[in-house]
């Protein structure tokens, strides 16, 4: 193992816009908004970002436009490095670790990530079509199942069902739990998308989007923007006496063995497994049960974020539900988990929820998350998964004092 | 001798009665008044298909690189350029030195290629021809035909070995009879009155070919087994039996309560049904119908007794389901055009791109890797078994025949589907590989974990586009 980047690089400031329905804001109103509150929370000024990095998947083509441009333009960045990384829902901390390695490697001091989607202008309820030749290429988009995010996601609870015995109805409750806690969640978060919690009954008779998924077990789809001031780790308190550390930060990508050879069991997701043990590792964490004080996992669908559980370690595998029905991961639980409401209540713009994600940590460890507050957090985990179960590409971030 | 070394065919899992057909549109036509029900194609299914479906039926058992000929028969076909046949073949997934050919504008254009295919083998220009019959005749709403169309399809290996039934004489008549035509650019046949069509056509054309093939060959009917002939007129049919003089086990059924009028199909369905229950010795004759007539005479061989697991017209005729909504029905062959949303709009289609896939899209066909024997879909150059990991060293493997289990799926309301909600699930061939297709011809109640599947060749998208009909494969519950 290499020795990482382990508390080489500092977040000294960061910003995130309200996230949901944005009818009225162009993609250039959020980063701006988003790169104001970050520029102001960190104390610098535009001139002081020596690179920058835009986190932005496959639907910012459409909406937003390729390469790095309409960030460089919008914030009249002055002529540095400016580059677009995607790579599907990971984008976000894709450009957090553009910004990382920038930074550790000593090629700047001070680097800015962030994170931009304008889902709602694209006509869709729901991500847009994916079956797109763009999104997963010319040959894939022929041979590739007609299929959708909530689809992909199901079987994952089709065959975790199945392999644990657990039934239709007991199932549907467990992943209700699941919604239920984010919504308390999200409903004491002023900009998150959804704010109004839901019970349990209330998710489990919504109308089915894939089964055994409803609506609520589906989350938001939004638009929203976010922004990290990132800088050498030894530079961090010339600007803030509270920075917080980069401790860990993982990307894995699949190798398609999931997809096409018949060992993959489908009731967990390999990507996270090996993401998730190479960032405890790089953040010398033994035991992630006990040592990550809270999380914000990608959680796009309820069932994603039990099985994350058990991935990341938080959970003996096959056991998630003792812990989902236990409270384990409620705001009040041993182990909080999206205490900002989450993918499913602060919403989903694809290449900015990496970064928002980030915010909620670093808010925490600052002790300025206000209503969700928790008591004396040490690590804060992110983690992003793009793409499908078993075609995935997973980010996890590891950020402590 | 050339004659028939194979058979099988294909109807489609749904079937409508005419009583749901007369429900709808009933206060518009007297014509809703026939019995029985019709085979309905599936909104992913057409000519093609069918024909693919039928082929393989016909295929079970054979080796496929022995082929040297595929010949289509249809009105119908989904290109009007472009070889339809060679679509067929490269599903099939057959060796490129072959002969293909479309056969089409009439009904008759079924046993049309059938005598093609038996001259050919006869001229020692082919050894092993497979002509296969399908239609897909949309009506329109409140229409005779459609009540009276239904879909189907047949194929027939023609050879000169093992052969089951040997094609003793031919008789072929050609009438420019308009009792329905379809001009360039239509989509409905229009239609003479029917009296003249029952009492000028079928009563006359049919009659005068079994005669004129007795006469050729000094035969009478009570020499056949059995004697095939179609009629869309069901009471007719009778009639026409009747004034051939010929006992009631001499007739082979009309299949019109059961599936409908399948067009080019139809007479070579009734055939396969035929054979299904033939004996070796027993003579049949069909004649066929559609612009005049082609009667034809099989003697059927000893060898008839090794054709086994064929679904032919039997067990698919048993493996149904009833479509009790005639509103989803017309909306299969777009007679009721549905709102099909942003998510229903597809394409640009890649031509370059379906041409240098074509084995992994038409012919579902993966590799396997010499080194460690790991099916794999699609093809790959580098093992996807993390324990091999071996570059370059796979060989071709076809998915297509292989039989797998339902790994895990899903019903999915938001997915664009013709006939919500789209279904899908991940497949697990049981002889390795696994990749996710759709799932067709089931509901969601239906499916569970593990349970078996097959592949099916089906319409995956329509790029309007660029005027592309997709075609790939989907997995279903076996039909039988």
């Amino acid at each position: 193992m290499p020795e990482g980047i382990k508390d080489k690089v500092a977040i000294i400031g960061m910003g995130c816009t309200r996230f949901g329905e944005l009818w009225n804001q162009s993609p250039e109103d959020l980063m701006i908004d988003a790169f104001k509150e970050a520029i102001e929370d960190a104390g610098i000024e535009k001139k002081d970002i020596q690179a920058a990095w835009q986190g932005g998947p496959e639907f910012t083509s459409v909406n937003i436009g390729d390469s790095a441009l309409p960030l460089s333009q919008a914030l009249k960045l002055p002529f540095i490095p400016v580059t677009k990384v995607e790579n599907m829902c990971a984008s976000g901390s894709e450009a957090i670790r553009g910004a990382c390695y920038a930074i550790a490697s000593g090629a700047c001091d001070i680097a800015m990530a962030l994170g931009i989607e304008k889902l709602k202008d694209t006509g869709y309820g729901g991500l847009p079509e994916f079956s797109h030749w763009a999104v997963i290429g010319t040959k894939h988009r022929i041979i590739a199942a007609n299929q959708t995010a909530p689809g992909m996601y199901a079987m994952l609870a089709t065959r975790y069902f199945n392999r644990y015995g657990i039934g239709p109805e007991e199932g549907k409750r467990m992943l209700a739990t699941v919604s239920a806690k984010s919504h308390h969640n999200g409903a004491l978060n002023p900009k998150a998308h959804l704010r109004r919690e839901v019970t349990v009954e209330q998710i489990m008779n919504a109308p089915i989007v894939a089964w055994p998924l409803g609506l609520f077990d589906c989350c938001g789809v939004s638009d929203g923007a976010a922004a990290a001031i990132l800088c050498r780790a030894d530079m961090a308190k010339d600007f803030r006496p509270d920075p917080v550390y980069v401790k860990a930060l993982q990307i894995a990508a699949t190798s398609g063995e999931e997809e096409m050879f018949n060992d993959f069991d489908y009731t967990h997701v390999e990507c996270t497994t090996r993401a998730g043990a190479r960032a405890y590792e790089e953040a010398g964490i033994k035991n992630p049960r006990d040592e990550i004080s809270m999380a914000e996992v990608h959680d796009c669908f309820s069932i994603t974020e039990a099985v994350t559980m058990e991935d990341l370690q938080f959970s003996p595998r096959g056991k998630v539900k003792d812990d989902i029905m236990g409270g384990r991961f409620n705001l009040d639980g041993a182990q909080p988990i999206q205490p900002d409401g989450g993918l499913k209540c602060f919403g989903h713009p694809v290449g900015a929820s990496g970064i928002r994600m980030v915010y909620e940590m670093y808010l925490q460890l600052q002790g300025r998350a206000d209503k969700r507050q928790i008591k004396d957090p040490k690590y804060g985990l992110t983690h992003n998964l793009g793409g499908i179960p078993y075609r995935a590409i997973v980010s996890v971030i590891i950020v402590g004092l | 001798m050339a004659g028939i070394t194979s058979y099988g065919a294909y109807i489609p899992l749904q079937r409508i009665s005419r009583k749901t057909i007369s429900a709808a549109t009933g206060w518009s036509t007297s014509a809703a008044s026939a019995p029985g029900e019709k085979a309905v194609a599936n909104y992913d299914e057409d000519s093609l298909t069918m024909a693919v479906a039928a082929a393989t039926d016909c295929l079970n058992g054979l080796e496929r690189d022995k082929v040297d000929g595929i010949y289509l028969a249809t009105t119908t076909p989904p290109y009007r350029e472009r070889q339809n046949a060679g679509i067929i073949a490269t599903a099939l997934d057959l060796q490129p030195a072959i002969r293909t050919c479309d056969f089409s504008d009439s009904i008759k254009a079924g046993t049309g290629a059938l005598l093609s295919a038996c001259d050919a083998i006869e001229a020692g220009t082919g050894e092993n021809i497979m002509v296969c019959a399908s239609d897909c005749r949309p009506g329109k709403a409140g229409s005779f035909q459609e009540v009276m169309f239904g879909e189907g399809a047949a194929a027939l290996m023609i050879g000169n070995k093992d052969v089951i039934a040997d094609l003793k004489g031919s008789y072929s008549l050609s009438y420019d009879f308009m009792d329905q035509w379809r001009a360039d650019g239509d989509k409905y046949n229009r239609i003479w009155e029917d009296r003249w069509i029952r009492d000028e056509a079928y009563t006359k054309f049919i009659p005068e070919a079994i005669a004129g093939l007795l006469k050729k060959y000094s035969l009478e009917t009570k020499d056949f087994a059995k004697i095939i002939f179609p009629c869309v007129y069901l009471r007719e049919h009778g009639a026409i039996a009747k004034r051939l003089q010929l006992e009631p086990e001499q007739v082979q059924q009309e299949i019109l309560t059961t599936i409908g009028d399948t067009g080019t199909a139809h007479s070579l369905m009734m055939l396969v049904a035929a054979l299904e229950e033939a004996k070796p010795g027993d003579r049949i004759l069909v004649a066929s119908y559609g612009n005049g007539s082609d009667a034809m005479f099989f003697e059927v061989t000893d060898k008839i007794k090794k054709i086994k697991g064929r679904r032919g017209i039997k067990k698919h005729l048993e493996s149904r389901k009833e479509l009790t909504s005639y509103e989803r029905y017309s909306s299969f062959r777009d007679v009721i055009p549905l709102e099909m949303g942003f998510r229903g709009e597809v394409g640009p289609s890649m031509v370059s791109v379906m041409w240098r896939e074509r084995k992994t899209i038409l012919g579902l066909v993966g590799t396997k890797c010499k080194r460690c024997g790991t099916p794999q879909y699609p093809y790959q150059r580098v093992c996807v078994n993390p324990a091999c990991g071996a570059i370059d060293e796979m060989e071709e493997y076809r998915f297509s025949d292989k039989k797998g289990r339902l790994f895990s799926y899903t019903s999915d309301s938001l997915a664009f589907s013709a006939s919500p909600p789209e279904m899908y699930g991940i497949i697990s061939f049981e002889e390795g590989g696994r990749f996710a297709f759709n799932l067709t011809d089931c509901d969601m109640e239906s499916l569970s974990v593990d349970m078996p599947v097959e592949m099916s060749f089906r319409k995956k998208y329509a790029d309007q586009v660029r005027g592309i009909h997709g075609y790939f494969w989907k997995a279903m519950p076996p039909r039988a």
